[in-house]
C-alpha cells in the first residue's frame, strides 16, 4: 500500500535546483579549519569544543569558515553572522544574561504564525545578528527526508539566512534560525514556489503536528500516525497559519502506549495507538524467550549481566494488572483485565504483538506547568476507529475547538478550561456519557453541581410554601 | 524552477499578494520513505538491538532494515546537514531520519552495507576532537538531551541550553553508548519555565530558574505594554496598578508573591527577570511518559537551584552522576527512576542520592496538599532524626 498526498507532489532535484556548485561547498581544508579563529574572543565558547559528544561549538565554525570564503555576493545575510552568534554566546556567557530582545512582531504577509522575530542587543557589536528571525518549516510525518530535499533546503537557507538551524525543534518543525526581515517573504516565496513546502505554527495557532515512527518501522504501531498526522496538518492549514485560538493548540500522534512523541505529556489533543481484540501471542517464541534463545526486551538491557531470564519475575510479575500466568508451558493473558501498557510485548517482542482490531485513544489537555501547573492529557474517548478520511476524529476537533474558542480566555489552554469547568461540562460539548476510565478513582467529596432539571420540580421553589409548613 | 538568487527572489514588493502560495502544509512523507520501508511499511514483525546504537527490524517479508542511530545537535549548520547526505547518498540510498529527541538515523537494508556505515561513522570527527555522529541512544541507556534554544535565540532563557547539554552528555557519554542500566533514562532540557522543552515528564530534568522578581522598567511600561494584560498575566496576583513618582501609569509588584515563572515578561518587555545572580538551574527527577507497568509521571523537584557554571556546570553535571549512578546500582531491572524512588520511598532517594532535603521541595502551590504524607508509613533517614532532635522528641 502507499498513501497519496492531498496535492501532487513536485519531485525536488537538487542539480536542477542548487545555488552553490560542488566547488562552493567544498572551499575549505581540514588544515584550514584547524587554524581557523573567529574573529571575537570566545574563551568559554571555545571550552565547548572538548569532549566526545558532538560539539556544536565546532560544527558552528565550519560553517563560519564555510561563509567567509564564499564570495560576499553568494550570501544574502554578512557573512560573519555565525562568529557573531558565537561571539553574543560568550557575552551572554560572560553577563549570565540573554542578549536577545523581547519579541519583535514580523511575519509573512496573511499568516499568523511560522515566523518569529529576534533582534540583537547588542547590535552595534554584533551587526550581522541584528536582525535573527526564526522561519519554522513544517517538517515532514516522523522526520524522514532524502537528500535532495534537505540539500535544497541547506542552500535556500545558507543563501538567504544564517545556514544556522534547529532539526528540529521541540513540537518537531525545522526551524531556520536568524535571518533579516528583508528575507522572511523571499524564502517563504521559495520554499512554496520552489520546495512546495510551507511553514508550521507558531503563536495562538495549531502547532504543526507531529507524530512518531509508526507502521514505518515500528512492530508496536496501531494507526497509520503518519497519515493522520499528514492529513489532519494538511486539512487544518487554515488553523495553523491563522490565529483564532485562545492560545496554542497541539495534536501529537502516538502509535501505541509506549509514547514516542510523548502525547499525553505535550500535547493538547493527544491520539495514542491501541487495540481492542487480544494481544497475539507466538507461543513458540515464548518458549524461546524462556529458554533463553531470544534476549528479553529486544536486547534493550544486554550492557549488564542481569541473570537468566525469568518470565514469572520479569514479566508475568510486573503485569499491572495480574492477568498472565503459565498452563502446561503455555503464557495465557486474560486480555479482558488488560490494560495494554505494552511491558509484556516491549519484554517479548517475537512472542507478543499487540491485537489485530486497532485504533486510537484520544486524551486531551495535556501542557507544561506555565501557569497553574503541569497537566497530562486525560483520558477521554476510550477507543476510536482510525481510517482515511478521519472523518470521526475531524467531528470531534470541531466541537473542542467550537467549545474552546467560546469559552477559552486568552492564553487559557484546552486543559486549563477543562479545569475550570469540569470534566462533566466537557463531556457535554463532545456529547458523551461518562465512564470510571476518565478518573482513577470517584470523587472523595459530595459536592456534584445537580442541575435544575436533575432534580423533580426543579429549582424555583416559593417561600410561602415552605413558611407554610415551618415557622420562621 | 531552480532556487532564486535574485535578492527577492521570487517575491514582489510592489504586489505582495502576486502568485502568493499559501496553505500547502508539509510534504508528503512516501516519497521520503527508502524502498525498504515502502514496501515493508505495517509489516514489520519485530526489531533487535544489535548492539548499542544498531537495531534491525525484520518484516513479514523476512526483509530487513538496518538502523545506526547517532547522536546529534539539534541546533546545527548546514554544512552539518550536507555531511549526513554525503553518508546517506553513499550508504542509504539517499534517505535519513530524524528521531523526536534530535537523533539521527541512517538505515540500510543488509548487515554489510550497515558494518561499512557504522565504520565511516564513528572515524568522523570534528577538527578539535569530539564525535560527529557518536552511535547509540537506545535500549537502558541514556539517549540524546531534547532542549530549548537558550542564550543562541531566546529571549526569556534563565541559563543557556546548548552549553549545558554538551557538558551533561560528554559526561554521560558511556551511558549513550552503552546499555547498562536497568531502564532508559530520558533527559530533558528548557531553559525557563515557558518550557518550550515539556521537560515536565522526564525521569531527569534541567529547568533553567530565575530567583528574581522583575525589574521595573517604568519609562516605557505604558507606552509598551497593557498595563491590565500584566496585571492579569500574574498567577498569583503580585503585580498591581501604580503611577510613577512623575505620574506615569505604571504597576508595582509585591515581592513575596512573586514565584518568577516570568510570565509577566512574556506579556510584556519592562519586566525583565534575568539577573546574573538570581538565575541557575532546578533538577527535577522522576517522571515519564510511557505507560508501561506504571502509569506516566511528573518530574518532581530533587534539586532546588544550582548556580549558573557557565560553560560547563561542573556542579549540575556531578549532580545529574550522582542520581544516575545511585539509580544504576540500586534499581530493579525496567524499574524507571520514578518506579525506584517510589518503591524506595522518596526519604530513601535522597538518601541514596546524596541529595539535601529542604523546604523548597515540600510544595505551597496550587495543589500542595495532593503531595503531603497522610500516614505513618515512612523509612527512618537521616533527614528524619534531626527533625526528631530539632523538636526535641530525641537527644
Amino acid at each position: 500500500m502507499a498513501f497519496e498526498p492531498t496535492e501532487e507532489q513536485k519531485v525536488l532535484k537538487y542539480q536542477e535546483l542548487r545555488i552553490y556548485s560542488d566547488e562552493e561547498l567544498n572551499n575549505y581544508t581540514e588544515e584550514e579549519l584547524k587554524n581557523f579563529k573567529v574573529k571575537h574572543d570566545i574563551p568559554d565558547v571555545d571550552e565547548l569544543e572538548k569532549g566526545p559528544w558532538p560539539s556544536f561549538v565546532a560544527d558552528s565554525k565550519r560553517e563560519a569558515l564555510h561563509r567567509k570564503k564564499l564570495a560576499k555576493d553568494r550570501m544574502l545575510i554578512a557573512s560573519e553572522c555565525v562568529e557573531d552568534l558565537l561571539g553574543q554566546l560568550q557575552v551572554s556567557f560572560d553577563d549570565g544574561e540573554t542578549h536577545w530582545k523581547h519579541g519583535g512582531i514580523v511575519g509573512v504577509f496573511g499568516y499568523g504564525g511560522g515566523v518569529i522575530g529576534r533582534y540583537s542587543d547588542l547590535q552595534e557589536q554584533f551587526p550581522s545578528i541584528a536582525h535573527f528571525h526564526t522561519m519554522r518549516v513544517n517538517q515532514t510525518m516522523s522526520k524522514f527526508y532524502n537528500t535532495d530535499y534537505l540539500r535544497c533546503l541547506c542552500d535556500l537557507w545558507e543563501y538567504r539566512g544564517s545556514g544556522l538551524l534547529n532539526m528540529h525543534g521541540s513540537t518537531g518543525d525545522i526551524i531556520f534560525l536568524g535571518t533579516f526581515t528583508e528575507q522572511l517573504e523571499p524564502v517563504f516565496y521559495e520554499l512554496g514556489h520552489v520546495l512546495q513546502q510551507d511553514l508550521g505554527g507558531s503563536g495562538s495557532n495549531l502547532r504543526s503536528p507531529s507524530c512518531c515512527l509508526g507502521k514505518a518501522r515500528c512492530e508496536y504501531a496501531c494507526i497509520d500516525t503518519q497519515d493522520m498526522c499528514y492529513q489532519l496538518t494538511t486539512y487544518y492549514q487554515d488553523e495553523l497559519h491563522r490565529p483564532a485560538f485562545p492560545y496554542k493548540f497541539k495534536f501529537k500522534f502516538d502509535g501505541c502506549p509506549n509514547g514516542c512523541v510523548a502525547s499525553i505529556a505535550r500535547s493538547d489533543m493527544s491520539y495514542i495507538g491501541t487495540w481492542r481484540d487480544n494481544i497475539r501471542i507466538d507461543q513458540e517464541a515464548v518458549k524461546a524467550y524462556i529458554g533463553g534463545e531470544i534476549p528479553p526486551n529486544a536486547g534493550a538491557h544486554a550492557g549488564k549481566d542481569w541473570g537468566k531470564f525469568d518470565i514469572q519475575k520479569e514479566v508475568i510479575g510486573l503485569c499491572p494488572t495480574q492477568c498472565m500466568w503459565m498452563e502446561d508451558g503455555k503464557l495465557m493473558i486474560d486480555d479482558k483485565e488488560c490494560t495494554r501498557c505494552m511491558h509484556c510485548i516491549n519484554v517479548m517482542p517475537r512472542a507478543l504483538r499487540p491485537g489485530a482490531d486497532t485504533g486510537c485513544s484520544i486524551l486531551f489537555g495535556a501542557k507544561a506547568p506555565i501557569l497553574e501547573g503541569a497537566q497530562m492529557s486525560v483520558l477521554t474517548i476510550p477507543f476510536v476507529k482510525c481510517e482515511s478520511p478521519y472523518d470521526n476524529i475531524k467531528a470531534i476537533v470541531e466541537k473542542v475547538w467550537d467549545w474552546w474558542m467560546e469559552e477559552g480566555k486568552n492564553r487559557e489552554r484546552l486543559g486549563e478550561l477543562i479545569q475550570r469547568y469540569g470534566i462533566p461540562k466537557f463531556l457535554e460539548v463532545l456529547e458523551i456519557p461518562a465512564m470510571p476510565q476518565m478518573v482513577t478513582e470517584p470523587r472523595s467529596n459530595p459536592y456534584i453541581f445537580w442541575k435544575s432539571e436533575d432534580v423533580p420540580g426543579g429549582f424555583q421553589r416559593d417561600i410561602n410554601v415552605y413558611r407554610a409548613k415551618h415557622k420562621r | 524552477m531552480a532556487l532564486s538568487t535574485e535578492r527577492l527572489g521570487l517575491y514582489n514588493p510592489e504586489k505582495p499578494m502576486q502568485n502568493r502560495l499559501t496553505d500547502l502544509g508539509p510534504r508528503h512523507f512516501w516519497q521520503y520513505f527508502p524502498p525498504i520501508i515502502q514496501s515493508n511499511y505495517g509489516k514489520w514483525k519485530y526489531h533487535e538491538i544489535l548492539e548499542p546504537g544498531i537495531l534491525v527490524h525484520v518484516s513479514e517479508t523476512g526483509d530487513k532494515v538496518f538502523t545506526v542511530r547517532c547522536g546529534g545537535c539539534r541546533f546545527m549548520s548546514v554544512e552539518h546537514i550536507r555531511e549526513m547526505c554525503e553518508i546517506a547518498d553513499k550508504y542509504c540510498e539517499g534517505y535519513l531520519r530524524f528521531t523526536t529527541r534530535n537523533n539521527i538515523e541512517f538505515m540500510t537494508d543488509s548487515q554489510d552495507k550497515m558494518e561499512a556505515l557504522k565504520k565511516d561513522l564513528q572515524g568522523r570527527k570534528h577538527v578539535t576532537g569530539s564525535y560527529k555522529f557518536p552511535i547509540g541512544g537506545t535500549g537502558a541507556g541514556i539517549t540524546n538531551i531534547v532542549h530549548t534554544q537558550g542564550f543562541l535565540h531566546c529571549h526569556t532563557p534563565a541559563t543557556d541550553a546548548s552549553s549545558m547539554v554538551k557538558a551533561v552528555l560528554d559526561d554521560l557519554f558511556e551511558y549513550f553508548q552503552g546499555m547498562t542500566l536497568p531502564a532508559q533514562v530520558r533527559i530533558s532540557m528548557a531553559c525557563c519555565l515557558n518550557m518550550c522543552g515539556a521537560v515536565h515528564c522526564s525521569d531527569i530534568a534541567l529547568l533553567g530558574y530565575h530567583r528574581k522578581p522583575p525589574v521595573i522598567d517604568h519609562e516605557v511600561m505604558d507606552s509598551l505594554c497593557e498595563i491590565p494584560l500584566v496585571i492579569a498575566a500574574c498567577p498569583t496576583g503580585a503585580i498591581s496598578p501604580a503611577k510613577t513618582e512623575d505620574g506615569k501609569k505604571t504597576v508595582k509588584i509585591k515581592e513575596e508573591r512573586c514565584m518568577f515563572c516570568g510570565n509577566c515578561y512574556t506579556m510584556c518587555m519592562a519586566v525583565p527577570l534575568a539577573d546574573k545572580e538570581g538565575d541557575g538551574v532546578t533538577i527535577l527527577a522522576g517522571g515519564k511518559i510511557s505507560n508501561r507497568i506504571s502509569t506516566p509521571e511528573f518530574s518532581k523537584v530533587v534539586v532546588p537551584w544550582l548556580p549558573n557554571e557557565f560553560p560547563r556546570y561542573p556542579d549540575v553535571c556531578a549532580h545529574v552522576k550522582r542520581i544516575v549512578e545511585a539509580y544504576a546500582s540500586d534499581a530493579k531491572k525496567y524499574e524507571r527512576i520514578g518506579d525506584w524512588a517510589k518503591r524506595i520511598g522518596w526519604e530513601r532517594f535522597f538518601e541514596k542520592c546524596d541529595l539535601p532535603f529542604t523546604d523548597h521541595l515540600i510544595d505551597d502551590y496550587r495543589l500542595q496538599y495532593d503531595t503531603y504524607r497522610t500516614t505513618t508509613q515512612f523509612k527512618y533517614t537521616e533527614a528524619a532524626w534531626e527533625v526528631s532532635r530539632a523538636a526535641g522528641g530525641i537527644e
